[in-house]
């Protein structure tokens, strides 16, 4: 058997795949919640680091076609070893207990695919920015750069509270879908034994309350009114003559 | 104390079953699951009826030939036994039973409570042997094997084959049996020269068979009446995917067997 066969065609290989997939994604979430954490910071922050992600131009373009990868495979296989599950028994029990598995574990495919629509929404929200989903103003860093003011475009898309609510969500439904997806992944590449399976357990759990926490902290201080827009033209209102960010802008130049 | 149960009923792997009612009567507490049958049975065969059909051997929890689902759970409602040691004080006077065949598959039911487990055997077989001298008994403590190490392929081999990981699985997955079984060799000094070959041909027989795919769940630890554990199934993942890729670089000889 090639690794192909091995990967894509047999009950462990499928399993791998779904499970260093989720790794990947995992890695990436964490990095990406980092990022969104700079909303807390000035406006310039954020902005700024996602000016340098545009400017990455093919690099970004390559490290997006491997995400999509990623979750393409994800979500195959996701697909794939449901319906062999669902085949592997044709005719079920009138009566079947539930014995130990866990609430998170028995609703992976429903958490799975929610935050599959929820991924769309979210690309189509802020990276394809369609007309329509938001409000895509711009605004130029300290060293007069021109750059798109994300700062501003989240907070007016968290402002909503439908869609704040439907963020939060999401997230605790991903966060929900980690819960079992990491102690579970540890399994299935052969990491988990009797020694320690109640610390990745426990690990499990807490990275994803931390993670849901962290997340929902964003449209959570936004509706708050904690963090707000700082963009004058977006909040309609009249720079105050003396203005910090200004001063400096005008210093520079 | 008396019980009615409500058992499925099909001729054979082609017919429709269903579910029929049966009291059992003047029940002693300490009659073993299996004993309640045969007095059923036994009143069916006087009333010139068909008798259930479910499997058994043993009797005493180590064949491990009986099967049912008794109430949703594999081999009844206590834990880290078979059905043949369920004893009907484990349940309550009046009660309805329901039991079902295991349903997988890779089982197809046979008749009533029977179904066909010779999937588990075609995996045995592609296990295939172990390199050892046959012949005159080797001497006791040539092979040295650690007490850790041996008392955890015991663990593994207490697997008596009855199927229920299979039953309680939401996938009807085999994971538990073949890990305890490709595992109890692979832990041992013995297991070593076939080792790769071992999980590669029983993973693939397993697949072939129609069992599905685990999903860490770990019913199938529960309801195993050996108390197999999943940690096992880790065992058989790792060693598994150690032996693919190995597999994929492994120079062959130019003359395969
Ligand atoms: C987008 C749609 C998604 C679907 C439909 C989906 C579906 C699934 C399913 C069905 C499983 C298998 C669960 C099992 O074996 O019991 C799974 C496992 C997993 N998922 Fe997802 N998932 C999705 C997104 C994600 C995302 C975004 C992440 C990470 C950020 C993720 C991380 C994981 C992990 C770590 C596992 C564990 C792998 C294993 O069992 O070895 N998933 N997913
Ligand atoms: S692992 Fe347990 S439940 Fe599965 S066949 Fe062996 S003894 Fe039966
Ligand atoms: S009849 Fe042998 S294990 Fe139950």
């Amino acid at each position: 058997m090639n690794i192909f066969q091995v990967l894509f065609q047999t009950s462990i290989g499928k399993k791998a795949v779904m499970a260093v997939t989720g790794l990947i994604m995992v890695g990436f979430i964490i990095g990406h919640l980092v990022g969104n954490l700079q909303l807390f910071a000035p406006p310039e922050k954020i902005n700024a680091y996602a000016h340098f992600l545009e400017g990455l131009g093919p690099g970004l373009w390559a490290i997006r076609a491997f995400l999509l990868l990623t979750l393409v495979l994800h979500v195959w296989m996701a697909i794939k070893l449901t319906l062999e599950n669902k085949a592997a028994r044709p005719q079920d029990y009138v009566s079947q207990q539930t014995l130990r598995a866990t609430y998170a574990s028995r609703t992976m495919r429903l958490s799975g695919f929610i935050v599959l629509a929820f991924l769309i929404y979210h690309l189509l929200h802020f990276t394809v920015r369609v007309e329509g989903f938001g409000t895509y103003p711009h605004t130029t860093l300290i060293d007069g750069t021109p750059v798109r003011d994300v700062h501003t475009m989240m907070v007016v898309g968290f402002q909503n509270i439908w869609i704040s609510l439907f963020y939060i969500i999401s997230v605790g439904l991903l966060s929900w879908h980690l819960n079992h997806g990491l102690v579970s992944m540890f399994q299935t590449v052969g990491f988990r034994s009797r020694t320690w399976s109640s610390f990745l357990t426990k690990a499990s759990v807490l990275f994803s309350i931390l993670y849901f926490l962290a997340n929902a902290a964003i449209p959570g201080s936004v509706l708050a009114g904690v963090v707000k827009i700082q963009n004058p033209e977006v909040a309609g209102y009249v720079c105050p003559a003396k203005c910090a960010v200004c001063e400096a802008k005008n210093a520079k130049t | 104390m008396n019980v009615t149960i409500r058992v499925w009923r099909q001729k054979n792997t082609e017919a429709e079953g269903h579910f029929e009612d049966y009291e059992a009567k003047d029940l002693n507490p300490n009659m073993s699951f299996l004993e309640m049958l045969d007095v059923v049975n036994e009143n069916l065969t006087l009333d010139g009826k068909d008798p259930i059909a479910f499997a058994h051997d043993c009797r005493e929890g180590i064949c491990g030939t009986c099967s049912c689902m008794i109430n949703g759970k594999p081999h009844g409602p206590e834990s880290g036994v078979a059905t043949c040691q369920t004893y009907m004080r484990s349940f309550n006077d009046g009660d309805v039973i329901v039991v079902e065949p295991f349903r997988a598959k890779a089982f197809p039911i046979i008749k009533d409570l029977v179904c066909d487990r010779a999937s588990f055997d075609k995996i045995m077989q592609s296990g295939g042997f172990i390199s050892i001298r046959t012949g005159s008994a080797p001497d006791a403590n040539a092979i040295p094997v650690g007490k850790e190490v041996a008392d955890l392929a015991m663990d593994a081999a207490a697997c008596i084959g009855c199927g229920a990981c299979v039953a309680a699985c939401k996938n009807s997955s085999a994971m538990l049996f073949v890990s305890a079984k490709a595992g109890q060799l692979n832990l041992l000094p013995q297991g070593q020269p076939e080792k790769d070959a071992r999980v590669l041909n029983m993973v693939a027989t397993m697949d072939e068979a129609g069992f599905g795919n685990c999903t860490n769940q770990y019913e199938c630890s529960a309801a195993c009446p050996k108390a197999i554990s999943e940690e096992f199934i880790a065992k058989l993942n790792r060693d598994y995917l150690t032996a693919s890729v190995k597999s994929v670089f492994k120079p062959k000889p130019t003359t395969m067997v």
